[in-house]
């Protein structure tokens, strides 16, 4: 599911940014044409008489059902399974700091990937909230009559397109870092890969021991 | 596929998925090997990962883009509620003058004139004699302050006036049950929408907009006005009108814009 989420994520911010340079709302932000889904203008026009603005569209709105589908089998698979809970639960200011400190001391434990520390709690749990919000503001972005009461809760048709963008970045800074850290620790994508992890000793908490007379 | 007995599901068609398709596409299907399958989809990932462009102008990828996209008019024909109204606005929130848009810039738009000017009847229609300005001018008008919303992005509300085209429909003694309402335009311009949107209480044939006569650039003497759809599903100039159970497309629909373009 994290895979097919990265698929649909990647095409939806490049077909993205190509409709977002068709009218730009902060004129001064355009993304290079080549990063963006839509085609090479010049021959995207001789070919269909659109520079590439059709073509964007049509990819946005395909892998949207994919963003959303999995999306929604995703949360329902953590919500289900206890996964968020157990992976992403609780968070304790005391922790984020504790993690902090010891990633400034270049102390972070990496030995258990199956362990989140504080601050990758609050940045899975953030960019989750933040795919929520932008699957939100692009339902009030495409339906503003049939669905004008989701429209008006983001401050109207331009609100909701602010909504779309400001999501959209907190969502492309989150990509940035993940996988710059990620990279670093190239265990976890072996793990990602494969299914699961290798883990020598497994710290299980203590709830979680069932075998009896353990 | 075996011959254990299935329970009925919601999502299966009362009488049994067609086969006729299946056999006809068998030699296809046939044709499909594996390996080729995979080659293909990862060099169409590798395409779009490093370029991102010719992926965009593939005749297959395309065609699955559009097939999507005509799924997605099925899905709005659904999410399409014929008695909800869009909301409006006070006259004080109005652009005056409306937005120009159209393919080419405003200094192309070539002025109909309106004395000459006639509305084409076609298609399941029993009174097909062309309407003229002061025909239109004679009928019951109605005003709308509605937002105009553009594929782009931008929006601006705008007052308009016009006869109502469920009422106009009726006169003319159009076939409301039909599927498409088709247009074409004084510039080439032409586009369809479907019926229930037809005879949404907030679709209009325009003539006004705040109250003064439609200007040259906005589309005199006659352009549709909707409040449920985008703001290229409004021709501007309109020199015919066809009602037809088959689809008229459009400027833009037929470059890749999604045809029913709900709001």
């Amino acid at each position: 599911m994290h895979w097919t989420n990265a698929v649909a994520v990647l095409m939806m911010i490049a077909s993205g940014w190509r409709i977002w340079n068709n009218d730009p709302i902060f004129p001064a932000i355009e993304f290079p044409v080549t990063w963006t889904l839509g085609g090479e203008p010049a021959l995207t026009y001789r070919l269909h008489g659109d520079a590439g603005f059709g073509n964007a569209l049509l990819w946005h709105f395909a892998f949207m059902w994919l963003l959303v589908l999995n999306g929604l089998a995703y949360l329902a698979y953590g919500v289900v399974t206890g996964r968020f809970r157990r992976m992403l639960w609780p968070i304790r200011p005391a922790d984020l700091v504790a993690t902090i400190k010891d990633a400034l001391r270049f102390k972070l434990g990496h030995d258990d990937v199956t362990m989140y520390n504080a601050v990758q709690k609050v940045l899975y749990v953030g960019v989750m909230a933040a795919l929520v919000v932008i699957v939100a503001a692009g339902l009030a972005i495409w339906k503003p009559v049939q669905l004008h009461w989701l429209t008006a809760l983001f401050g109207g048709f331009q609100g909701a397109r602010l909504v779309h963008f400001l999501a959209m970045s907190a969502i492309v800074a989150f990509l940035v870092v993940h996988v710059a850290l990620a990279l670093l620790v190239p265990r976890t994508l072996l793990a990602m890969v494969t299914g699961g992890p290798s883990v020598p000793a497994r710290r299980l908490p203590a709830s979680l021991h069932t075998v009896p007379g353990e | 596929m075996s011959d254990a007995p299935r329970f009925a599901s919601m999502f299966k068609p009362a009488g049994g998925v067609d086969q006729t398709i299946l056999s006809e596409q068998a030699h296809l299907v046939a044709s499909i090997n594996r390996r080729g399958l995979l080659r293909g989809a990862v060099s169409l990932g590798a395409l779009t990962m490093l370029t991102g462009c010719d992926v965009s102008n593939d005749e297959q990828v395309r065609g699955v883009l559009k097939r999507v996209s005509a799924w997605n008019d099925r899905v709005q024909t659904t999410l399409f509620d014929p008695n909800k109204l869009a909301p409006t606005y006070s006259e004080a929130e109005v652009l005056k003058p409306p937005r120009y848009n159209a393919y080419y810039p405003i200094d192309k738009v070539k002025p109909v004139d309106r004395t000459v000017w006639r509305l084409e009847l076609t298609g399941l229609v029993s009174d097909k004699r062309p309407w003229n300005v002061s025909q239109f001018a004679a009928m019951p008008q109605e005003e709308w302050i509605i937002r105009h919303v553009c594929v782009e992005g931008w929006d601006y509300v705008g007052q308009w006036s016009g006869v109502n085209l469920r009422v106009f429909l009726e006169k003319i003694g159009a076939d409301t049950t039909a599927a498409y309402v088709n247009f074409r335009c004084a510039d080439g311009y032409t586009s369809s929408i479907d019926m229930p949107t037809a005879l949404h209480p907030q679709t209009i044939l325009a003539t006004k907009y705040a109250r003064e006569t439609l200007a040259d650039p906005f589309g005199a003497p006659l352009r549709l006005r909707t409040a449920t759809k985008l703001g290229f599903k409004n021709p501007k100039w309109i020199t015919g009108l066809e009602v037809s159970n088959t689809r008229g497309g459009g400027y833009w629909e037929d470059r890749g814009y999604n045809w029913f373009s709900g709001l």
